[in-house]
């Protein structure tokens, strides 16, 4: 990667909240990176998947306006949760597939004195990561090595799905490769792509916690010693729930949760502190002693 | 000279007299100039019809003869045939549509009636400038090029060599006899599909008429129907064919095992080999990229047990020109690619293998000796057949493969016969619409294999219950009983479809066919020409045309040569004089046009730079002649002169 590049941030509502170690982590890395991530100004909701479920023309509109901020920009926009991700790209495919659509988005954009010709790109960190900085740039900022560290790759449902377009999408392989450029050990996991729960979390706690307790088990059959994560909800599930699913299967796991751009800050050097590793609910101090050795 | 024309108004029965007055039309063009007579008639194509304009040619002295009837690809050949007997050259004729695009498209009876005689004026002006146009023939070549020598070549080559044609079969393996000579039993009659073929081959390879260029492919292919060159690379296989015997001692002393390719990588093969035991040719070839000889220098074991001298280290590629009348292009199918589906596993999961490797399995002479055996050795205790895997699907291929159900329920049938295990066919329609095909399907159901109406979601080695443990589950929608099924078995076999072959874009070009949109080579016409191209002399057979199973495969083989052998009887092809001519003169050689020809029939002549049309590849699409900057090009019966006439006529 030469130039340093430019994007629009979309942090999504997830990562102010339950999720700020995922934003922390995220703009640290990025810094190190050179990637230049401005949070776009006024974002609002993406139109997540349950509004987009009960009245998509509003939907559509909350996510609209956050694409017509963004071409404002002239930058294309980073997201970190796969939510947001499929919502904003379906929005941005519908406008420029459906004229009726689009006309009417652009008059209730108008209103508010905004407007948005498509262009803007939609793309999530791991794929920019991945694809545009790019084996080399990541291997010259390692500062520590994690090695042995067995790690379950966990993409969830919706990085590749539906739209697709970026890897394989019934079994990617970005963040595998990542990784492996980490110097940490993905292991197979065949799990990869299948739901975590999702909001079933809500709604029938039980199928829910049936779901996350195939992902937990496969990723301890396979010998990982954490699961990292790209999604906010996934990792929620998996994480704050495991309780729950130790008490309802009689399990006793305790895996520790991470997300893969606070396994990329450690490789990189930066303090627990800093990436909010200290902030989890499964602890991973111990874990990542036991591998942690300074290179450099 | 003043022209003398005939008008004659066709009101073919009601068809156009229905809603063109027609008689007021024949009146209308006795008004146009140089019109000498025109009637209106009930059936202007009938032999009285053609009796009466071929009178009016004589008695009147016509020069020129206008015909308003149907649509010129119905009758103008008819009409021009008339024009012809009378005397008069054919191309002195016009035909002016008054049916089609007229009479059949309104019941408006006064519109109608205008549009005919703006018609019949455009018509009469244009053929006052006509001229006498001359058909040349050019002889056929009687010799034929076969291209693909799987079982659709090997039937066509067989058909035109027995009728005493030449016949040259290319075919780019080291053996001719395609997948056929892979596959263990056929659809639905269950014959051993050696057994059928292999007769076959060795009639090929004996055949008097037949000169078989195997380990060979066609890298050039020019001229015209009944007038080809086709230059054929023979790659070297370093075993000399005349010497050679067949009797495979360097087959079996060569110390090198590499996978086999004719196995699908399940078995080997020594550096020097032969694909299969029934190989025709029985001529092995050394794999060069293996061959210790060539990578390490040393060896030469094949050499030394030869009893016949045969091995030559030093055979070098060939080029080779052969001329030939026509061609039947037979080039075949790929599989699809499994491991493109990554949810089923294949690569991933060792027991998931494709439905060619099953045949390999099954063969008797195959890995396992015909044994159907897991990756571990042990024989499965269930086994899952996957239809439509690359089919049917938008992600791959949106068309149906048309032989996978076939062959999976043949799949099915083996591993009941040989194996006690439990067969799980997953289908999403089954298509059995063949001879005998839905009777075998029948049979299927009765041989206790449980048929599964849903496609296949994933096939998964996470388990999530004790029976699931060690096993591979498949997971589908059952969509007969509306639920979620996860099927445990030990063995997965993926029906996999059928593609164009890797190479066909470089075969396209070569011989300059067309493709459909699912990428496989484009017939002249579905129904009624189907192995046809749009270049005359060039055929199509075989799944190189769209998946086919062995009998249409043969079918279209044997077609295929009936067409060739009608054009050798023909002895000579008439060249269509409606092609395009440069002038010379013109022309300021900007070499425009060459580039522009759909059918490679402009050169460029450096020594006079200008650009010159091959008569005989010409086929008066005229392209040229619309791009050409200094208006160099013109098309005969379709110059500037009659088509301004016949537009002026139209506006007037």
């Amino acid at each position: 990667m030469q130039a340093r590049a430019e994007f629009s941030y979309y942090p999504g509502c997830s990562v102010e909240g339950m999720n700020k170690a995922y934003d922390k982590s995220t703009r640290l890395v990025c810094k190190a990176l050179d990637i230049d991530l401005a949070e776009l100004g006024d974002w609002n909701c993406c139109g997540a998947t349950s509004y987009m479920s009960i009245d998509e023309l509003r939907a559509h509109l909350l996510s609209a306006r956050n694409l017509a901020l963004a071409e404002k920009e002239k930058k294309d926009l980073v997201v970190v949760c796969p939510a947001c991700l499929t919502t904003l790209t379906k929005t941005n495919r519908y406008m420029a597939e459906n004229s009726r659509l689009r006309r009417t988005i652009g008059s209730a954009l108008k209103a508010a004195n905004l407007q948005y010709w498509g262009s803007v790109k939609v793309r999530h960190l791991l794929e920019v990561i991945v694809n545009e900085v790019g084996e080399h740039e990541i291997k010259a900022r390692i500062k520590r090595s994690l090695s042995g560290l067995k790690v379950a790759p966990y993409y969830g449902c919706q990085l590749t799905r539906p739209f697709g377009g970026i890897d394989d999408k019934e079994f990617p392989m970005m963040l595998d490769r990542l990784l492996t450029w980490l110097g940490v050990q993905p292991v197979n996991f065949p799990l990869k792509a299948k739901c975590c729960g999702g909001m079933l979390m809500m709604t029938n706690e039980e199928v829910a916690l049936g779901l996350t307790r195939n992902l937990l088990e496969c990723a301890k059959q396979n010998g990982a010693e954490c699961i990292a994560t790209i999604c906010p909800l996934c990792h929620m599930n998996l994480e704050a729930y495991q309780g729950n699913v130790n008490k309802l299967f009689g399990t006793d796991f305790s895996v520790p949760i991470l997300y893969f751009t606070q396994l990329t800050g450690v490789a990189f050097g930066f303090s627990r502190k800093a990436l909010g590793i200290n902030e989890e609910l499964i602890p991973s101090q111990a874990l990542l002693e036991k591998h942690l050795e300074v290179l450099r | 000279m003043v022209e003398r024309i005939g008008v004659y108004v066709c009101h073919c029965g009601t068809n156009i007299a229905r809603t063109v007055d027609c008689k007021n039309v024949a009146d209308y063009a006795r008004s146009l100039p140089n019109v000498v007579v025109a009637r209106d008639y009930q059936y202007a194509c009938s032999d009285p019809g053609q009796e009466m304009i071929k009178n009016d040619i004589r008695e009147l002295g016509l020069t020129r003869v206008v015909v308003a009837s149907c649509s010129p690809l119905m009758h103008e050949p008819t009409f021009r045939r008339a024009v012809a007997d009378a005397g008069l050259n054919p191309f002195l004729f016009q035909m002016a549509n008054i049916r089609e695009q007229c009479s059949w498209i309104t019941e408006d009876r006064e519109m109608a009636t205008e549009r005919a005689k703006a018609s019949v004026a455009a018509a009469v002006m244009r053929v006052t400038f006509h001229e006498s146009l001359e058909i040349k023939k050019v002889p056929v070549n009687p010799d034929v090029l076969v291209v693909g020598g799987g079982i659709t070549g090997i039937e066509g080559a067989l058909q035109i060599a027995d009728s005493g044609k030449k016949v040259y079969l290319v075919e780019k393996e080291p053996s001719i006899g395609g997948f056929m000579a892979r596959f263990d039993k056929t659809f639905p009659t269950l014959d051993c599909a050696a057994c059928i073929l292999t007769p076959k081959m060795v009639s090929v390879g004996q055949h008097p008429n037949i000169e078989l260029l195997t380990y060979s492919d066609v890298v050039n292919f020019s001229g015209y129907v009944g007038n080809f060159t086709a230059q054929i690379r023979k790659r070297p296989r370093y075993v000399d064919e005349e010497k050679c015997t067949g009797c495979g001692q360097c087959e079996q002393k060569c110390p090198l095992s590499v996978p086999s390719e004719f196995e699908c990588g399940l078995g080997k093969r020594k550096a020097i080999y032969r694909p299969f035991p029934q190989a025709v040719p029985g001529t092995p070839v050394i794999d060069r990229e293996h061959c210790l000889y060539f990578t390490k220098g040393a060896c030469k074991v094949c050499v030394k047990f030869c009893p016949r001298g045969a091995i030559d280290f030093e055979q070098k590629e060939k080029l080779i020109d052969v001329q030939v009348g026509s061609t039947i292009v037979a080039t075949g199918f790929d599989i699809f690619d499994a491991s493109r589906v990554k949810e089923y596993g294949y690569g991933r999961l060792p027991n998931v293998i494709t439905s060619l490797e099953f045949e390999r399995l099954t063969h008797a002479s195959g890995p396992t000796a015909g044994k159907i055996l897991l990756k571990n050795g042990q024989a499965p205790e269930s086994v899952a057949i996957i239809h439509c895997v690359g089919s049917r699907d938008h992600n791959y291929n949106e068309y149906c493969s048309r032989v996978c159900c076939m062959y999976s329920l043949k799949t099915a049938h083996l591993v009941r016969e040989k194996t006690d295990a439990r067969v799980y066919e997953f289908y999403i329609d089954m298509r059995a619409f063949g001879k005998g095909y839905e009777e075998f399907y029948k049979r299927l159901l009765e041989e206790d294999v449980i048929f599964v109406r849903g496609r296949v979601a994933e096939v998964t080695d996470v388990a999530q219950s004790p029976s699931e443990k060690g096993k591979l589950v498949v997971v589908a929608e059952d969509t007969l009983l509306g639920i979620v099924r996860r099927v445990p078995v030990d063995l997965v076999i993926l029906s996999v479809g059928l593609e164009p072959r890797k190479d066909i874009v470089e075969v396209a070009r070569t011989f300059s066919i067309s493709r459909s949109k699912d990428g496989f080579f484009l017939e002249k016409h579905p129904k009624l020409a189907p192995v046809s191209t749009a270049a005359d002399g060039i055929f199509i057979a075989g799944a190189c045309q769209g998946p086919k199973d062995i009998p249409d495969s043969v079918a279209q083989g044997a077609a295929a040569a009936a067409n060739v052998l009608s054009l050798i009887d023909r002895k000579e092809v008439e060249l269509e004089p409606t092609i395009a001519i440069i002038d010379g003169e013109s022309c300021s050689g900007c070499r425009i046009c060459p580039g522009l020809c759909p059918y490679h029939a402009i050169n460029f002549d450096e020594e006079r730079k200008v650009a010159v049309v091959t008569a005989a590849l010409c086929k008066g699409c005229g392209v040229c002649v619309a791009a050409c900057p200094s208006g160099a090009i013109e098309q005969q019966n379709f110059t500037n002169r009659q088509l301004l006439a016949e537009v002026e006529a139209i506006c007037a």
